[in-house]
């Protein structure tokens, strides 16, 4: 039995050392059984607790072309949070389970949206830092090892860089705009660029769950090398429009050929972390009151679709 | 003009209203669709009030002004559609009632040919209103023959919404110029067609008719509930504080 377990253990490494895919039925260590259905199931987590802190600018849109594009766009991240919890089912779980962990508070998603979004310059900031951070570190998934994940992250990234590019023209217009509207601009950036950075979580030194996860093509880059993308796509798109970073440490390294900037606050981080962001509470109320008042509807939905069964 | 704006405006205030539901829906699934019907509406309101603005050569708005820059009592919305969301199924009442009504009449309005740019936005609007009328009407079949407490809840919304359906087919100046001239459809045909289907989804639901009573109107004159106005000042708060910007 010890010796089949090797076996097949060795067969899978040597298996994702080749870059193929896993499929669900394929064997696959506990392990990396259980990161995968963390990282999805957080991502998924992501991406509906993400439709909040957008949702309250839809009533709010400043034009009925810019309120249809928010709408488009947090429809997106429903549809992806739809598809990210279906490939983790696909891992033997069941969604309602997931969702239950998220509502307890035991499941993390994505602390970047436990910051508020105060004007509607923030909706430019997210479109263009959150998303442009998520695509950064959501493109190399596109080739990751187990399938249902790579294939759901080729749909979710396609639509995330058209999120990214409404963000852009958001802020590039609020930039040829009144002095008010470059304000509003330049205060979401100032917001929103160090809780951007510390989306690609703890540098490499301090990282839990880096090394193995490389190992296992579930992570391409590391989360440092995918950080300094970031800084080096955004410094030259903020310029182009005439806003200035919020760092005073970032400059232009020739030997590199990047950006060296400023540390980040790691205690701020780790206690968003811990729960103690601005928005935590309220966003985890949100989820829980949509559950808890949806509840009737889908008891109802449920009990519908019972009848129809026991009539056919 | 009225006649657009009525069409435009119906499609913004509903739309505004689904918009308020975004990521607090029962299931994720109904979080798409009640987006994706907002978005549909928010794209005929594009249309209709584009076209309504451009009818005066003299003083021509774009959407986004008629959109942002009217008061209250000039909107010409129907008092239904302004309701507040309440819950799930106040909304879905809300839609199915509004949605029979409003595929009727955007049908009629592909159809006809006295303004052939209002029957090209009505001609693509029917497809879009078609699912809607489909998602509110199953919606109304679950809940009324799903649980005791849905049936309920439900035939409450129902009666409650009930007072707003006769302004849909209360006839006023613009309905009547605008029905001879053939934009508009003749209104009392629409109400027997509306009640058939009504009807018909009604009875699948397991659920009564209301009996029709005192009617609540004025939408159409632009005397409103006072559920508008505070709807308004959400919507119109950033082209009202920064005049003249865009976005």
């Amino acid at each position: 039995m010890i010796e089949t377990q090797e076996h097949l253990r060795k067969e899978f490494d040597a298996y994702v050392a080749a870059d193929k895919k896993i499929e669900p039925k394929d064997w696959m260590p506990d392990a990396y059984r259980k990161t995968l259905i963390r990282q999805i199931s957080q991502h998924a987590h992501s991406e509906i607790v993400g439709m909040l802190p957008e949702g309250k600018w839809i009533t709010r849109a400043p034009s009925l072309q810019r309120k249809a594009i928010l709408l488009a766009k947090v429809q997106d991240e429903a549809g992806h949070g739809l598809y990210l919890y279906s490939a983790a089912e696909t891992l033997g779980v069941d969604r309602a389970d997931l969702v239950a962990d998220l509502l307890s508070g035991k499941a993390k998603y994505s602390s970047i949206f436990n910051y508020p979004s105060l004007t509607w310059a923030d909706i430019g900031a997210i479109g263009w830092l959150v998303d442009g951070a998520a695509i950064m570190n959501q493109v190399p998934l596109c080739r990751c090892s187990y399938g249902p994940y790579a294939r759901a992250m080729t749909r979710v990234c396609k639509e995330e860089s058209f999120h990214q590019r409404q963000g852009y023209s958001i802020m590039m217009q609020l930039m040829k705009g009144t002095d008010a509207q470059k304000e509003m601009a330049q205060d979401a950036l100032n917001r929103w660029w160090w809780p951007a950075l510390m989306m690609f979580g703890p540098s490499d030194s301090e990282s839990m769950h880096s090394s193995q996860n490389m190992k296992w093509n579930i992570k391409r880059f590391s989360n440092d090398e995918l950080r300094q993308r970031m800084v080096d796509m955004t410094v030259p798109q903020a310029e182009c429009i005439g806003l200035k970073m919020p760092d005073p440490d970032l400059k232009w390294n020739e030997d590199k050929g990047g950006h060296d900037f400023g540390e980040i606050d790691w205690t701020e981080f780790y206690d968003v972390i811990a729960g103690n962001g601005i928005c935590n509470k309220e966003r985890l109320e949100d989820r829980n009151k949509a559950h808890d008042d949806g509840e009737w509807v889908r008891d109802a939905a449920v009990a519908y679709s019972e009848k129809r069964n026991a009539n056919t | 003009m009225h006649a657009l704006l009525r069409l435009g405006d119906d499609a913004l205030v509903l739309a505004q209203r689904l918009g308020e539901w975004c990521g607090h829906a029962p299931a994720l699934e109904e979080d798409i669709a009640l987006t994706n019907i907002a978005l549909d509406l928010i794209g005929q309101t594009q249309s209709y009030l584009s076209l309504a603005g451009s009818l005066d050569p003299d003083a021509p708005k774009t959407d986004d002004e008629l959109a942002f820059l009217r008061s209250e009592n000039e909107f010409k919305n129907l008092l239904l559609v302004e309701q507040t969301n309440g819950h799930f199924g106040d909304t879905i009442a809300r839609q199915f009632l509004f949605d029979q009504y409003a595929l009727l009449r955007a049908k009629h309005v592909a159809q006809q040919t006295y303004d052939l740019d209002a029957a090209a936005i009505a001609t693509k609007a029917v497809k879009e209103i078609r699912y809607h009328a489909a998602h509110s009407s199953k919606w109304i079949i679950r809940l009324g023959d799903g649980t005791s407490e849905s049936h309920s809840r439900i035939q409450k919304s129902i009666n409650d919404l009930w007072a707003y359906t006769g302004e849909m087919f209360t006839a006023d100046d613009v309905d009547i110029a605008g029905s001879i001239a053939g934009l508009l459809p003749d209104l009392s045909a629409l109400k027997t067609q509306w009640d058939i289907e009504i009807d018909s989804v009604l009875a699948e639901a397991k659920l009564v008719r209301p009996q029709d009573g005192a009617m609540k109107t004025g939408g159409r004159m632009g005397i409103h509930t006072e559920a508008l106005g505070t709807m308004l000042a959400e919507m119109q708060i950033l082209p009202r504080t920064h005049p003249g910007a865009s976005w």
